[in-house]
């Protein structure tokens, strides 16, 4: 086991020097699809805690693979082998990109395996520099390189607030055995809770620090899009469960969880409302991102309210919930952004209002993102319906809670997360709707070629791994016995019942298998009974939509104009809701009658994060510079009396303190 | 053995009776109206008539638009199988989570909302982006009317809410007026009635529902029709299972406590469909943008629901 | 005395279908329908009265339920619908906004209620504990009708929601003094003429109802 994992290691450093040379791409990309599967194998078996002969000044590095973390790399190994296939499939990147990518893969697998503080802010930490040079080496200036930078910020500020977060814990060393041993109560608890909310929220995109996400995620290449979405926001959720559940003690009261429910739901909702106002596929893609990790967070925090409250059952409900849809939402969301980088790199175009019908051209392709789309809506038999479920039946069940505001809470926050649910599914039927269906808008994607070879294989992975995951998903919840035991004690345990996922002996409960079954059953039956009735094949003519014109002849699929845009798709719910999530600008120029021109309507928002955080704070900034600023042309006597005042001050403490 | 008769038999009342209850109101809302009506039988000689005809598909249009109604129908069918009609215990019992049937009733309106995108006509896309916001708003007053009937009888099996109810143990709650009324505003916007969308209306600009279904015809409009009528059976039979719940037979009971709660059901099934109908008649359709606030004040609705449960179930 | 007892049922269903009037008031844009809403809310106080007074044998509540039914019920709506008459079209309905936060903050409202009331009259019979919790929503929820509304008309139903509060508090507890009932009602059917003859005033001078229109005016001398 510890050869295998340090054979990977060493494996990943030589592929990324390998990478910096700029020659032989393919294979790196392939030597680093093995090497992450044979993390993924380490993670399923399993390492006892080890100490490594070498590591920092103080203690040599500990290293173990629990069922937490095991769990965790085989969402790593899952994410990257696709990725890697489908980077090995693309054209050659450039040399600072193909050095990240083993080195970010390394980082995040460090961060999973460590078992003292240091190993795991090490690994942390290379997992944010790397990521931020895979997206800086494919900008040099401009919007993306913007998105870099604000990317960079944000990485600098959860490695600090976590820094802090582990120096709080680490009272008497900082091995996790030790932290274990000596877990934080009063004061210092609640400064875990806070910086850690920071830290690995802002990684993982909690509101209002969720502004990067949506730029970063996007402006990066197809395969480490498909990774920062599908595995890093993942590592932000087990620093959280690793520095809240397990090193943060058991006894920890039931509040703690509440601010966890808040930023989760709130996320969930200015996610998914934002997916539905995008213009670019992938950044509809990272908003989707930021729902489904508010979803994951919420479900947090009501383990830990549940666990506070002395309700194991329901907190591993909960647990399962958070850890199951980690999964489920790796599934989906690597296969729907590698679809995504399909099209963008066989169609052209990631903007919706050039692309529709490609699924003519491109079958296998939108069969793959069909099917993670509807998996990513929750719908049955699939996936994401298997997670949701857990988490609203976790919710539902808040009731038992007998504090009347935790179950008031726990009412609005069931509220909030089915409308989120309904965004979401809102959002991937416009994505769906506008990319694949209808009628072409531009002629690149009406002769834009299908995905072959090693690109449909990279998309055909993830694509069988959410379709096995809809009707056993309660297998997958039996993969969770391991991790929920070792997080909330050895009372507890999946909520699953053979092939079932059930509450507890006469609870509610859903299964997905025999949904699936008596579904396609049924499906069949329908079909067979009506082609008995109506034997006639179909045939084909003009659309009639009450009224339709045929193509002219210079637009042989019809004028694109005749077909619904990404904003007009967008306006019931921006007209709605739209400006929970962003300020919104619309811009009507008409013009004077007689004109031929046509009249403009442009329609836009920016981000509430940034408009009511981001620019306040840095207007702050500016403001405050200004201000000290004119400390710099005072005279000597001002600098003495400066330093006089405070030693007067720091006397009187003394003084005062020397009193009492 | 009794569980599987009662369920085959369940789903062939529920396929006979779906298009018979939409031929009954709208003969109900001709007469309000001082009109003869058509027969309430009509909808069935509709679809009867359209599953001769062949279907034509527009030009743009995929494997989407043939496989979308199967799809739909079939997921509506296997949610009209789990809410019970006239006999509790059915072989499918122990699945019918109210969740997944509004997981069920989310995949036959995505299957909808696709079918409209696809010939890529500007009126289906409108429709999807439409029911798709509505639907926005429609769930969390559902999820929250499930959270009531769970803090309630403990469950959400709907043979369990069932049978919690019937016993009459629970009383009248003010509580499950106010679910009652949050639930009958889902049910109208689910399935496209007045007031959020009319659905005999004949102007594009105004639909919702049959804007998605412009380009269907012959056996997939028939597939459609059949849908729309079952997901209306669906919703009125869960309004008279959740609040409505007594006359209904108990597991093991023989066929004379079956043809007893047939008949009560029947008329629990007329009641709400005069009900609907003199509604329909009553109210004016209400703009597209006022749904959003129409919805989210069912919504507010289910929430003082919730809120009022809770200090029932606290104190009592 | 828990659920399933009828007494417990009939009364509960009637002080939560008092709360849906006034949620209902609080979504209602159109003035006429807030004035039916105002005339359902009066008879279904009423009849809370009239229940009241069988389950408790107070024969004074029975007057008080017929003087609810009579003043709340039928006469100051029928004022309220001639004055609504006399405006035009135009001005019979509110502007359209805040009714979704409007909504929303009477949720928080009620939520607020039933968290302090509960812990504070631990003890009490159950009946009455949750017809104080509904009782002071009802008043809070009149509150933030006359501060959310622009028109007079509007002002004017969440007086009375908030005066419906107090009277439905006061039928729920057992041996009341009918006094405070008479006063009260003859207190409302006084502020309602003022308020009318007040209404006339503003209708005339500044030919609308917005009260707004006064802010610019305090202080001046008539």
């Amino acid at each position: 086991m510890l050869t295998l994992l340090g054979v990977s290691f060493v494996a990943l450093l030589a592929l990324s020097a390998l990478g910096a040379s700029g020659r032989a791409p393919r294979l790196m990309f392939l030597g680093s699809a093995a090497a992450i599967s044979g993390l993924g194998l380490v993670g399923f078996l399993g390492l006892p805690a080890t100490s490594l002969g070498f590591g920092p000044p103080w203690a040599p590095a500990q290293i173990a693979v629990d069922a937490l973390g095991g769990w965790f790399l085989i969402i790593l190994a899952l994410v990257a082998v696709p990725s890697c296939l489908f980077a090995a499939a693309s054209p050659p990147p450039p040399r600072a990109e193909g050095a990240a990518f083993p080195l970010f893969l390394a980082g995040m697998a460090l961060t999973l395996i460590a078992a003292d503080g240091f190993t795991l802010l090490l690994g942390f930490e290379v997992m944010s520099l790397a990521s931020w040079s895979l997206i800086a080496a494919r900008h040099a200036a401009g919007v993306g390189r913007r998105a870099a930078r604000l990317y960079l910020a944000f990485a600098a500020f959860s490695g600090i607030c976590l820094i802090g977060a582990v120096a709080l814990l680490a009272g008497s060393g900082l091995g996790f055995a030790a932290m274990r041993g000596a877990p934080p109560e009063g004061w210092r608890a609640a400064g875990v809770l806070v910086l850690v909310l920071l830290g690995a929220g802002s990684k993982a995109g909690l509101v209002p620090f969720h502004v990067w996400l949506p730029l970063a995620h996007p402006a990066a290449a197809t395969p480490v899009s498909a990774l920062m979405s599908g595995a890093m926001v993942k590592i932000a959720l087990y620093m959280m469960i690793r520095l809240l559940f397990d090193l943060g003690g058991a006894s920890q009261p039931a509040w703690w969880g509440l601010p966890l429910i808040a930023l989760g739901v709130v996320t969930a909702l200015i996610g998914a409302l934002r997916a539905n106002l995008e213009r670019d596929t992938k950044s509809i893609l990272a908003c989707s991102t930021l729902e489904n990790m508010g979803l994951m967070t919420a479900a947090l925090g009501l383990a830990l309210v549940y666990r506070g409250a002395d309700l194991l059952p329901l907190a591993s409900v909960a647990l399962a919930a958070a850890l199951l849809h980690a999964l489920n939402h790796a599934g989906f969301k690597t296969l729907l952004f590698l679809c995504m980088g399909a099209v963008y790199s066989l169609a052209g175009s990631r903007d919706p209002d050039r692309l529709g019908g490609l699924i003519h051209r491109m079958p296998w392709v939108a069969g793959c993102a069909m099917l993670g789309a509807l998996s990513a809506a929750a719908l049955p038999p699939l996936s994401g319906f298997a997670s949701e479920w857990l988490l609203l039946q976790a919710l539902i069940q808040g009731f038992r809670v007998s504090d009347m505001s935790v179950q008031l809470i726990a009412a609005v926050s069931l509220a909030v997360v089915g409308m989120a649910m309904g965004l979401a599914a809102a959002a991937m039927v416009r994505l769906v709707g506008l990319v694949f269906l209808g009628r072409p808008r531009m002629p690149r994607g009406a002769g834009a070629p299908d995905a072959s070879g090693l690109m449909r294989a990279a998309l055909l992975l993830p694509a069988g791994l959410t379709l096995l995951l809809g009707p056993l998903a309660a297998v997958a919840l039996g993969g969770l016995d391991g991790p929920i035991r070792q997080v909330l004690g050895a009372q507890a345990a999946a909520p699953r019942f053979g092939l079932e996922l059930a509450l507890g002996d006469g609870g509610s409960r859903y299964m997905p298998g025999l949904v699936a079954l008596l579904l396609l059953l049924v499906i069949g039956a329908v079909f067979w009974l009506v082609r008995r009735r109506s034997p006639l094949a179909p045939s084909h003519g003009p659309a009639w939509d009450c009224g339709f014109m045929p193509p002219p002849p210079h637009l042989p699929f019809g004028d694109p104009l005749s077909q619904v845009s990404a904003q007009g798709l967008a306006q019931p719910i921006r007209r709605s809701l739209g400006h929970l999530a962003i300020a919104p600008r619309e811009a009507l120029v008409s013009q004077p009658p007689g004109a031929a021109a046509p009249a403009t309507l442009r329609v836009g928002g920016r981000d509430r994060g940034l408009t009511r955080f981001l620019y306040p704070l840095a207007r702050a900034c500016r403001a405050l510079a200004r201000e000290a600023e004119l400390l710099r042309g005072l005279s000597l006597r001002f600098y003495l009396s400066l330093t006089f005042g405070t030693l007067i001050l720091l006397l009187a403490l003394v003084a005062v303190l020397e009193r009492g | 053995m009794g569980g599987f008769l009662t369920q085959l038999l369940h789903v062939a009342l529920m396929l006979a009776a779906a298009p018979l209850l939409v031929g009954v109101v709208r003969w109900l809302k001709s007469r309000l109206l001082g009109r003869r009506g058509a027969h309430p039988m009509q909808p069935w000689r509709d679809l009867l008539k359209l599953l001769r005809k062949r279907p034509v598909l527009a030009d743009g249009a995929s494997l989407i638009s043939r496989a979308a109604p199967y799809l739909a129908l079939g997921a509506t069918l296997l949610a009209a199988a789990l809410v019970p009609s006239f006999a509790f215990g059915m072989a499918l019992a122990p699945m019918a989570d109210l969740l997944l049937i509004g997981g069920l009733l989310a995949l036959a309106r995505v299957a909808l909302a696709l079918n409209g995108h696809d010939a890529g006509t500007p009126f289906g896309g409108l429709g999807a982006a439409r029911e798709m916001t509505f639907a926005v708003f429609a769930e969390p007053a559902l999820l929250v009317c499930v959270m009531v009937f769970a803090v309630l009888i403990g469950s959400t099996n709907l043979n369990a809410i069932g049978h919690g109810l019937a016993d009459g143990q629970m009383g009248w709650r003010v509580s499950l007026l106010f679910a009652l009324v949050a639930l009958t505003a889902v049910a109208l916007a689910e399935n496209a009635r007045v007031p959020v969308d009319n659905p005999a209306t004949h102007l594009e600009l105004t639909m919702v529902h049959e804007a998605m279904l412009l380009e269907a015809s012959g056996r997939h409009l028939a597939l459609w029709e059949m849908q729309a009528a079952l997901k209306l059976l669906v919703w009125l039979g869960l309004l008279a299972a959740l609040f409505l719940p007594f006359g209904t037979a108990a597991p093991g009971s023989g066929p004379f406590a079956w043809v007893l709660g047939l008949l009560l059901w029947v008329a629990k099934i007329g009641l709400l469909a005069l009900a609907l109908a003199v509604f329909e008649s009553a109210i004016a359709k209400m703009r597209v943008l006022r749904v959003p606030e129409f919805l989210g004040a069912a919504l507010m609705l289910a929430l003082l629901a919730a809120a009022l449960i809770f200090v029932s179930t606290g104190l009592a | 005395m828990g659920f399933g007892d009828t007494s417990y049922d009939v009364a509960h269903v009637l002080g939560g279908a008092m709360l849906l009037i006034s949620f209902v008031l609080l979504y209602q844009r159109r003035i006429f329908s807030l004035v039916n809403a105002l005339a359902l809310q009066g008879m279904v106080l009423a009849l809370a009265a009239l229940w009241q007074g069988y389950v408790q044998g107070a024969p004074q509540l029975y007057l008080t339920a017929l003087i609810a039914f009579t003043a709340k019920g039928v006469l100051i709506p029928i004022y309220l619908r001639r004055l609504v008459l006399q405006l035009p079209p135009a001005r019979r309905a509110e502007p359209a906004s805040g009714i979704g936060a409007s909504m929303i903050a009477g949720f928080l409202l009620v939520g607020l209620s039933i968290l302090v009331v509960l812990p504070a009259t631990a003890g009490a019979r159950v009946l009455a504990r949750e017809d104080l919790a509904i009782a002071l929503s009802l008043v809070l929820l009149g509150l933030l009708m006359m501060v959310t509304r622009r028109t007079a008309l509007a002002q004017i139903a969440g007086l009375m929601t908030l005066e419906n509060g107090l009277v439905l508090a006061a039928i729920g507890v057992a041996g009341m003094p009918l006094m405070i009932e008479l006063s009260t009602a003859g207190l409302v059917l006084v502020i309602a003429v003022i308020a009318g003859v007040f209404v006339r005033v503003l209708h005339e001078r500044f030919d609308s109802l917005d009260t707004s229109l006064l802010d610019p005016h305090r202080g001046e001398g008539p």
